[in-house]
């Protein structure tokens, strides 16, 4: 089976590690993994931001990259969300780009949910000795209805030691440029979401979503804290005892 | 015009952030009632899809407000109550003082009703030299503070009873005391001669129903039932949106506002009011006037993209929930609906020429959609709230942003449409990085927007190199372009 990888700026750009471990896992599963080599952003800062026509470039720049791809898998609930839900709204006026929108969003999975959901596994054979906790990002858990299928991936890793925290569905406080805007108002959420993850006394928190992962750990460094974030296929990637 | 609210909202934020006793107190509702909500929701003996159902209709009525409005309008008038089509709150505001000036009314009792706030009727009758009284305790609270609600449905929330103990013993100059059983007896006891003296009641209406013509109010303390029954006159207001078809409707949305208000099953005093009192009916009121205010609702009806927003109850659930709300509290967003549904109500209500850092102030995280009775999605709303104040919007007779914004999001349209571009850029950042403190690899301060984020957290730094850079590098790419 091919796959293609469809990265998401924030991995390619901050944590291109997370996409290897992506590569790793699917390619450890006996997936072929294809990269297109021109894709940037899916265009949800400028979605977000309401700039409509800006990010319908980047969507149809998206589109057209993607569209011959059979399976799309990528790293972060939210972008999935953007190309799953919001491109349909996007192009809702257009009736040959909404057909193109269309068939994208129907390829497109995010990472955890191709691997339980398209290919049935939940043990990919992982090996990582620690007590980790999960942080429901909320595009995924909410609008993607993802909330089982990291948790039974992280309970099949050998040696893990799986806690939930509390409010784990809780938002961290990231909200794309919301963070940046209104620093003091995602600071004191955020706050609310460290304190929750070192209560559970973890080692690690994991996610399906850089954004929340880069605020959290940017906190956890801040602090001085040894607690370090990290995306599930990071944790999945782990071979040893 | 829009960047010089941003001072004010977010100083307000960070005042109620800075506010330890209002945090423990916004901290206690949302752990109280947010999940308490969630629990009556799973239970709903028809099934969760229930909240959809009752969105539908919600949107039917919204539809076909005319209709229904009218067909209201006609049993209000044939059973003896007076109906009043109010376009503004000018009008509405008027029209109450006519009636007033009319029944020669000097005292007011007041049943809790955002709508009342959103038209300052309050300010109106006390120009007018009428005495109004809020008969909900918390709004009592408020109002003897000279405040406004910070919640819709608990308006005092974010004050101790420490704070209500020391108002009362000034107020109503009663000895100090911050046992609430006792605060509320004296409360009560004020609040009974107010009730008997009182010349006219006013209450909003939480959902009148077309079919048989009556309006109903919601309370948990019978304040309502007494200020819409005791004096001589009611004037009921209501939003013109607050209505629904028919009475088996009104049962499913009751008891849903219910669950949404206060995590109850049903509100604890419900009345069924349909006019004033017939000549057999030894209670209620003389006369009965219904204002149905408009202030903006028809504009919004008339946007496909923002009508979903009068299905809205004014329950509140969404404030009980949202990260944002759970910590600045209502008065920072300085209007008077505030949380999730005030950041999509008030904007419009304002015309679109206010509100953008409240719009703007939100995470997109769902859960207020989630909490809705009638499954409002509040953040799509949000969204297209954002894309009006930034692409401009003709009916709304809103221009198009321009600025350092608009400037910023060109540029970065102009990156992403090139990998070239987007790694050329890259790669000048990696470089320009290389002058920013850092502290065990991670950035600790960085300049521009970034200050906001490098203000309370570390930066990772951007890679050295891209992955997709790495991938095209070492193995075969597919769809490569540049």
């Amino acid at each position: 089976m091919k796959v293609t990888l469809f990265v998401q700026c924030l991995v390619d750009t901050l944590a291109p590690e997370v996409a290897e471990a992506v590569v790793l896992v699917l390619e450890r599963l006996g997936l072929t993994v294809t990269c297109p080599g021109g894709q940037t952003c899916c265009g949800q800062p400028a979605w977000n931001a309401g700039f409509r026509h800006e990010a319908r470039k980047a969507a149809e720049r998206f589109i057209a990259l993607f569209e011959d791809a059979e399976l799309i898998v990528c790293p972060s609930g939210s972008c999935t969300h953007m190309v799953r839900n919001h491109y349909l709204e996007l192009f809702r006026d257009d009736a040959p780009w909404l057909a193109r929108a269309r068939e994208v969003s129907r390829r497109v999975f995010e990472f955890s949910e191709f691997v339980v959901d398209v290919l049935g596994v939940e043990d990919v054979g992982a090996r990582f000795k620690a007590r980790v906790t999960y942080h429901d990002s909320c595009h995924l858990n909410r609008y993607l209805g993802i909330k089982e299928q990291p948790r039974r991936l992280i309970r099949h890793i050998r040696g893990i030691d799986f806690v939930e925290m509390r409010d784990s569905e809780r938002c961290c406080g990231f909200g794309g440029q919301f963070a940046l805007k209104y620093p003091e108002i995602s600071t004191a959420i955020l706050k609310d979401k460290v304190a929750n993850v070192l209560a559970s006394e973890a080692q690690h928190v994991v996610g399906c979503d850089m954004g929340c992962l880069l605020n959290i750990q940017g906190m956890l460094r801040r602090m001085g804290s040894r607690v370090s974030a990290l995306h599930i296929a990071q944790l999945l990637a782990q071979e040893e005892a | 015009m829009m960047s010089a609210k941003a001072p004010d909202y977010r100083a307000r934020a960070r005042a109620a952030i800075q506010d330890g006793t209002l945090q423990k107190a916004l901290g206690g509702v949302q752990q109280r009632l947010g999940p308490a909500t969630a629990a009556l929701y799973a239970q709903l003996p028809e099934g969760p899809g229930l909240r959809q159902t009752a969105h539908d209709l919600r949107m039917q009525a919204v539809m076909n407000l005319d209709l229904l409005l009218e067909a209201l309008a006609d049993k209000v008038r044939a059973a003896g109550g007076h109906v009043y089509f109010a376009a503004d709150a000018q009008a509405a505001t008027d029209y109450c003082l006519q009636v007033a000036r009319d029944h020669k009314v000097r005292r007011v009792v007041k049943g809790k009703s955002m709508v009342t706030e959103e038209i300052a009727l309050n300010r109106a009758l006390e120009a007018a030299g009428i005495e109004a009284v809020e008969t909900d305790l918390g709004e009592y609270i408020i109002q003897l503070a000279g405040e406004r609600p910070s919640h819709i449905i608990a308006p005092a929330i974010h004050k101790t009873r420490q704070q209500v103990g020391r108002l009362f013993a000034e107020k109503l100059g009663i000895p100090y005391t911050e046992d609430p059983p006792r605060l509320t007896q004296a409360a009560r006891k004020a609040l009974r001669a107010k009730f008997l003296a009182a010349d006219m009641g006013i209450s909003g209406c939480n959902l009148a129903i077309a079919e048989t013509g009556h309006i109903t109010t919601v309370s948990n303390e019978g304040n309502i039932r007494m200020a819409t029954t005791l004096p001589r006159v009611h004037v009921a207001i209501m939003g013109m949106e607050r209505i629904v078809a028919r009475l088996q409707d009104h049962q499913i949305l009751l008891r849903l506002l219910s669950h949404g208000a206060a995590a109850q099953k049903v509100g604890g005093y419900v009345s069924f009011i349909a006019a004033a009192a017939t000549p057999d009916q030894a209670d209620g009121p003389e006369a009965f006037h219904l204002v149905v205010l408009d202030n903006g609702r028809s504009r919004i009806l008339a946007d496909e993209d923002l009508r979903e927003i009068l299905c809205c109850l004014r329950c509140g659930a969404c404030l009980n929930v949202c990260p944002v709300y759970g910590k600045i509290g209502g008065h920072a967003y300085g209007t008077v609906y505030t949380g999730p549904v005030g950041a999509v109500l008030s904007p419009l209500l304002a015309g679109l020429k206010e509100g953008r850092d409240l719009c703007l102030g939100e995470t997109l995280c769902g859960a207020c959609q989630q909490a809705c009775p009638v499954n409002i999605n509040l953040p799509r709303l949000l969204l297209a709230l954002r894309q009006k104040m930034t692409e401009g919007d003709r009916s709304w007779g809103v221009p198009a942003a321009g600025g350092r914004e608009r400037a910023a999001m060109r540029a970065w349209s102009w990156v992403v449409a090139s990998r070239g571009r987007y790694e050329t850029l890259c790669r000048l950042l990696a470089a320009l990085q290389r002058c920013l403190p850092r502290k065990a690899g991670w950035i600790r301060w960085a300049p521009l927007d970034f200050r906001g984020w490098t203000f309370s957290r570390d930066l990772k730094p951007l890679a050295r190199e891209r992955f997709v850079e790495r991938w095209r590098r070492t193995k075969k790419t597919t769809g490569g372009r540049s």
